[in-house]
């Protein structure tokens, strides 16, 4: 071994060894976790465990509950990201524009919530959803709309938790979208404002094809985020009203550590994992058409 | 100021308005939080306190007698522990991944493509997948109801380490071999040459990594068992799931647990944002 490689590994065995025990190790045991039927009789007494094959699978297919929670979830994911996308580019947008004053500050300001605690922040925002004496229905009713009751009508309750999450994380893709602006060609912008291209035909040719890998990036994260939510039904809704927050990470944590069924929550896991996967494989395939990536 | 041409204008008033918006969630959060007990819940919904309050933060904060048994919302204790976890995991994870950063972008080893891309694929795996079989395997160590069992899957910093290794590579070659070559050892190339090079994103780093051990909640939420060792979050998240009506005193826990990063946050805000945008953007 030479001097440099004693040196490399030196600097980077020990960090490797802790990835190794607390990611690798347990991403490899989780698959073997889901075909066991693992419980809290087993945490008791490894003797009672039993494998059951693609049992949980089984089981799990057959729970009306896991397929609410699929649901639920496709739902967080098909309207939080453009929703959360838009916000965001909106913004940067909006900042991006050469007659706003005062830059930096806006910027810091409007990402003040990314840094927030989840928890913290949801609990201000369910006392803001309070039907009676929150302040976003006293808002609403100066312009005339009747009091909603956000966080207790299950058809309300799931976009209730969107504005949430879009205000707390808007500012993180905002900040990644004005790096991309900022590196849009300004000649070619030129060029098409002399050709007569309008404002929408700027964006649309010299903007987007210049922040469509990053676009993309960014879709792909979210809809990663989008499809682990947890915290905010946790502490706003407890999963309801009508189970109608219950996501999928919600049910595997109730299954795997409210009901200690750890092989039933290991399987919810790795449908998780799949989901994300697929997902994101489609995801840069659609990207790789376009000549995004 | 210059006479604004109506679109200017129009653009910045929406930007005004828009950060209003954004930040007044969390200075209602501040005011809420100093109203008498109760006040916030009369209607209509008052916007300012009919006086300014302490007695929430001290119903919250401090540890009273109730019928003959000691009663608190153990905040102080989870102010402790956030701090002290937040703080140990940020200094060990800095002390694992820099080093094994710079290694994967200047010292040359077998294996170490292999491993780097073995590194970027396992960021698509989600860390919720770990979590079950992680909290078994912890049980059997003893870890389970320990700040080391916190703490040590936080150090497991594959993102870190790319991040670091991205800034490592700007560094020329040529000033890493001189110093080779004038016999200096390895270690003291590191922390003579290349560590002074890398304080900018060190700071940048052990900022992500402060605010992301501060906010994490939900394997704390499953490895603590004990109310005495709760971080802020899972805390606050017990408190709130069964005093949900007590509006200002939500406020207050509220505001115990976001201002310290909300603070260190507007303190060094030009490095973790520099941070994000890769310098790319000045102004």
């Amino acid at each position: 071994m030479t001097r440099q490689e004693r040196a490399a590994w030196l600097f980077s065995a020990p960090v490797l060894a802790i990835i190794a025990l607390v990611f690798v190790l347990p991403t490899a045991l989780a698959m073997a976790l889901s075909v066991t039927d693992y419980s809290i009789y087993a945490l008791a007494d490894w003797a009672n465990l039993r494998f059951v094959g693609l049992g949980n699978f089984v089981d799990l297919f057959s729970t009306p509950l896991f397929w609410r929670a699929i649901g639920n979830t496709a739902l967080f994911a098909v309207l939080g990201v453009p929703m959360a996308i838009g916000a965001s580019l909106a913004v940067a947008l909006l900042l991006n524009d050469a007659t706003v004053r005062w830059k930096p500050l806006w910027r810091v300001l409007l990402f003040a919530p990314y840094v927030t605690s989840i928890v913290a922040t949801a609990v201000v925002w369910r006392f803001l959803f309070n039907e009676r004496s929150g302040l976003l229905n006293r808002a609403l009713a100066t312009i005339g709309i009747a009091p909603v009751d956000w966080l207790g009508n299950p058809h309300t309750s799931i976009p209730a938790i969107l504005i949430f999450v879009t205000w707390k994380i808007f500012g993180y893709n905002m900040i990644v979208f004005t790096a991309a602006l900022s590196a849009v060609p300004q000649d070619l912008m030129e060029a098409a404002r002399l050709d007569g291209a309008g404002r929408w035909g700027r964006f649309r040719h010299v903007t987007l094809p210049a922040i469509g890998p990053t676009l993309l990036l960014a879709a792909v994260m979210s809809v990663a985020g989008f499809l682990q939510i947890f915290a905010e039904p946790y502490v706003m809704t407890l999963g309801g009203p009508a189970q109608s927050t219950t996501t999928i990470l919600y049910f595997m944590f109730d299954e795997g550590f409210k009901w200690w069924n750890l092989g039933q929550a290991s399987a919810v896991a790795f449908v998780l994992f799949l989901m994300i996967l697929v997902l994101t494989m489609v995801q840069t395939r659609i990207g790789r058409r376009y000549e995004w990536l | 100021m210059a006479l604004m041409k109506p679109r200017a204008i129009l653009a910045n008033a929406a930007v005004v308005l828009l950060t209003t918006l954004t930040i007044a969630p969390l200075l209602y959060m501040v005011i809420v939080s100093f109203m008498p007990r109760g006040e916030s819940s009369n209607l209509p919904t008052p916007l300012w306190p009919s006086r300014w309050s302490l007695e929430n933060y001290h119903e919250l904060l401090v540890r009273r007698l109730i019928d003959g048994a000691w009663f608190d919302y153990r905040i102080v204790p989870a102010l402790f522990n956030s701090v002290a976890i937040a703080m140990i995991s940020t200094l060990l994870g800095l002390l694992l991944t820099v080093p094994a950063g710079y290694a994967f972008a200047k010292l040359r080893f077998r294996g170490r493509e292999r491993l780097l891309k073995i590194l970027i694929a396992s960021l698509v795996v989600p860390g919720q997948v770990a979590m079950l079989p992680l909290f078994l395997i912890f049980k059997q160590l003893g870890l389970v109801n320990s700040y080391a069992g916190v703490i040590l899957p936080s150090l497991a910093g594959i993102f870190a380490i790319l991040f670091v290794r991205q800034a490592t590579l700007a560094i020329p070659d040529e000033m890493i071999d001189a110093a080779r070559i004038d016999g200096a050892s390895e270690t003291r190339i590191f922390v003579t040459i290349v560590l002074p090079l890398l304080t900018p994103i060190v700071v940048t780093l052990s900022l992500f990594m402060f605010l992301g051990s501060w906010n994490d909640f939900l394997w704390p939420l499953i490895v603590l068992a004990d109310q005495h060792l709760y971080t802020l979050p899972v805390a606050v998240a017990a408190i709130a799931r069964e005093h949900s009506a007590d509006g200002e005193l939500m406020m207050a826990a509220a505001v115990v647990t976001t201002m310290p990063v909300l603070l260190l946050f507007l303190a060094m805000q030009r490095y973790y944002l520099t941070g994000l945008l890769g310098g790319s953007v000045k102004g």
